[in-house]
């Protein structure tokens, strides 16, 4: 037991109760060998659109997902506690089923299906390969140890020496040089993880799941295993851990939340116009994920940028917006063309012939509507419609060096008409380790009132954004979105709010004082 | 009882080995050339750049090994093997010396190669970079071990299979083929393009070439006790 590296007593309770719930699976699955009906049952219902009649990963669904659904006939699992290349135990394959895969299609199904339905359907997806009718493949689970005393200092140097940056890349945002050129098994293209999200990897993002990871490999992908490592004494076993630790550590101690409005708080100096300006760490930043643009011909369904980080400041005369998202590749990257073209050819879409590969550039826009609207009512998120155009700023990588985005009116997916260059707000990126950090500037009032968004404080403006990453084969309406979000820029505090209290504490001090005074002379006399 | 049955084994072994020494003095053997015909194709160049330690391995700049054409007009790393015609019974304790793949160069070396169940495969890493080592086999359980040093990690396949894609994710370009039989009458072509397989016990085999991207070529072919059987296989370019 202690090998599993138990923390608390709830771990010890969590762990009984896996263990029962363990032994009655395996004793489900032997008195149902004969009998998978039910199992078929759950499965042609629930799982066969994505992973096929058959087992193969090919359901009509599959065609539209990258990563592909899970080919169940080669028993070829990724997240497992056992050794790299054997079959996963049934608490594993269970895991995966209750919990889903985590920035993968696969949902949890814990709260959708029954226990019995589960522990069906386990049983019937383990009859697609002959490998777990084969008693001499006996899955066990790896005993992992204990984590040690942190040293995310130790796990960088085991970082560099073994060459987790070939393909994760020096920050770890998946864009290591082997990064283009990574295929699964099926030869489909597949992402080097970006290891600053560690909320969507796919077999959880806590320490002790990414030394799990480390120590099986995730079998069907590029990831190795490391345990020979161990074995031939390279590493130990606490140096892998400190080096999970290190991983941990990319990314923000807990899943970013989501939150609806953006705070721009008034600026106490100058607006910070560069992206790395020591300004920012001082704002703090919202999260908005992105999805593919599943609406509009041509669809998106395997968009690569996650989500968008967004910061705002203002000094009541022009809006700062710093935007902040991971991007493997600075597109365009001619490093990444085959990698853009397996994309495209793997991804099913609108179009008869999937099309060619092309250097397309990395673009992010910012949405919001003409004017700050009174009620409710806002226009359409996907880029407005003919009757009711959206204020849009584009940005793309081939505008970087023009210091310049570009400000328009979109009336809907299709059309965007630029308005004079004179109104388009400044922009400022910088491209580093797999993550674009792009300021966003302009004044809050504009001559052309008409066209051009009037900013005003105290008030939630509507905002919404998009983002390319063309290096994944990301032009046109291919693209990931969100839905309408706010900003709110902070009034400027007026100076009778600092002054007001002082004012109102000295004038009770001084009423307080008379009334002790004229009680000590009324004492005296008396 | 125990000790009886021990002693059975024991005399089906001798029995056994008896029979094999007995049969590869009498076996037959076929041999023969893989020819190719049609236009060479030009194998791509391959960017090494990204690691100074294998490019510096090389004088002029290494291409990819998907068709290798000898100077004679035959076809190297074509993998000749039995495919059928063995008798059931037959079975042959695999060698105890290890099969060596070697990584060098950022290459596999040999590129094709056979190996017998249960024999074990040894992954050399001569390059002292990262270098990860993937197995797809089928039949065969999968495996991906990381390389991250000059080091060797042994492997053994448990079932027949032609062939298990072996690969390196670090450098996309390197690929290597193994063929996992449960008998040694296998062989792959070299610079020469022919092959040998000796001490075939007297009968009707089927004989496959695999070669890697033209596919297989499937011969039948009858042995005599210590008769020399030559069988040609000719590839076309396509």
């Amino acid at each position: 037991m202690r090998a599993v590296g138990l923390s608390d007593s709830r771990t010890v309770g969590l762990l009984g109760a896996v263990v029962v719930a363990l032994l009655s699976v395996s004793q489900t699955v032997r008195l149902s060998s004969q009998d998978t009906t039910r199992g078929k049952t759950v499965y042609v219902k629930w799982c066969a659109g994505c992973h096929g009649e058959d087992g193969k990963g090919d359901g009509p669904a599959a065609a539209y997902m990258l990563p592909r659904p899970r080919d169940f006939t080669g028993a070829v699992y990724q997240i497992r506690t056992t050794a790299n290349g054997q079959l996963p135990t049934d608490a594993d394959l269970m895991r995966s089923i209750d919990d889903g895969l985590f920035g993968t299609a696969m949902p949890g199904w814990k709260g959708r299906l029954s226990d019995a339905e589960r522990r069906d359907v386990l049983a019937y997806l383990k009859t697609f390969s002959a490998f777990f009718a084969d008693t001499t493949q006996r899955p066990v689970a790896l005993a992992f140890g204990r984590e040690p005393g942190s040293d995310a200092r130790v796990g960088r140097q085991f970082y560099d020496s073994i060459g987790c940056r070939k393909c994760h890349g020096d920050q770890g945002r998946g864009d290591g040089p082997s990064a283009p050129t990574l295929k699964d098994d099926a030869g489909f293209p597949i992402f080097a993880a970006d290891l600053a999200q560690s909320w969507r990897f796919n077999g959880g993002g806590d320490v002790a799941a990414i030394y799990r990871r480390l120590r099986t490999g995730l079998d069907g992908t590029p990831m190795p295993s490391f345990s020979d490592l161990i074995d031939q004494k390279f590493l130990t076993a606490d140096e892998l851990w400190h080096l999970a630790q290190y991983v941990r550590s990319l990314s923000p101690t807990r899943p970013p939340e989501l939150r609806d409005v953006i705070h721009a708080p008034a600026a106490r100096g100058a607006l910070p116009a560069a992206p790395d300006d020591s300004a920012w760490n001082r704002v703090e930043p919202s999260w908005f994920p992105l999805v593919g643009q599943v609406i509009h011909k041509s669809r998106w369904f395997t968009p690569a940028i996650a989500g968008v980080w967004v910061q705002a400041l203002h000094d009541g005369r022009a809006l700062a917006l710093r935007i902040t998202w991971d991007d493997r590749s600075q597109s365009p990257d001619s490093a990444w063309r085959p990698f853009t073209q397996r994309v495209l050819a793997s991804v099913a879409g609108d179009d008869s012939t999937p099309p060619a590969a092309a250097l397309w550039p990395d673009q992010l826009i910012v949405q919001f509507p003409t004017k700050v609207p009174e009620g409710m009512e806002r226009p359409y998120f996907l880029m407005g419609a003919t009757t009711q155009p959206v204020y849009q700023w584009r940005w793309t990588s081939a505008l970087r060096t023009s210091g310049r985005a570009v400000a328009g009116l979109a009336r809907g997916i299709e059309r965007f008409d630029s308005l004079p260059a004179g109104s388009a707000p400044a922009a400022q990126a910088v491209y580093d380790h797999g993550q674009w950090r792009l300021v966003l500037t302009r004044a809050l009032a504009t001559p052309d009132t008409a066209d051009d968004l009037q900013f005003r404080t105290g008030r939630a403006i509507p905002v919404a954004f998009f983002g390319q990453d063309g290096s994944n084969g990301e032009f046109g309406t291919r693209m990931a979105v969100s839905t309408w979000y706010f900003l709110a820029l902070d009034q400027p505090t007026p100076p009778r709010v600092f002054v007001t209290p002082v004012v109102a504490i000295a004038v009770t001090l001084g009423l307080g004082l008379v009334l002790v005074r004229r009680a000590q002379q009324r004492g005296t006399r008396a | 009882m125990r000790a009886l049955g021990m002693m059975a084994v024991a005399v089906a072994g001798v029995v056994g080995l008896a029979a094999a020494g007995r049969s590869s003095q009498a076996g037959g053997t076929v041999a023969g050339k893989v020819r190719f015909t049609g236009a060479k194709p030009l194998m791509a160049k391959i960017d090494m750049s990204d690691e100074s330690v294998c490019k510096a391995k090389y004088t002029a700049p290494p291409t990819e090994e998907t068709v290798v054409v000898n100077a004679n007009g035959t076809l190297a790393n074509v993998f000749v093997y039995v495919k059928a015609g063995l008798p059931a019974d037959y079975a042959a304790p695999a060698p105890a010396e290890d099969v060596v793949l070697d990584q060098n160069g950022c290459r596999y070396h040999p590129h094709v190669l056979g190996i017998r169940v249960g024999q074990k495969l040894a992954i050399k890493n001569s390059d002292g970079l990262l270098h990860n080592i993937k197995a797809m086999g089928k039949q065969n359980r999968p495996f991906n071990v990381s390389q991250p040093t000059s080091m060797t990690t042994e492997r053994v396949f448990t079932a027949p299979e032609v062939m298990v894609p072996l690969e390196c994710n670090v450098h996309g370009w390197m690929h290597a083929y193994l063929g996992v039989l449960p008998h040694s009458f296998f062989a792959v072509t070299g610079t020469d393009g022919s092959f040998s397989l000796k001490g075939l016990p007297p009968g009707t085999y089927t004989i496959e070439a695999w070669h890697e991207k033209y596919g297989t070529q499937v011969a039948t072919v009858t042995v005599t006790a210590g008769g020399a059987k030559t069988q040609d296989f000719t590839f076309t370019a396509r």
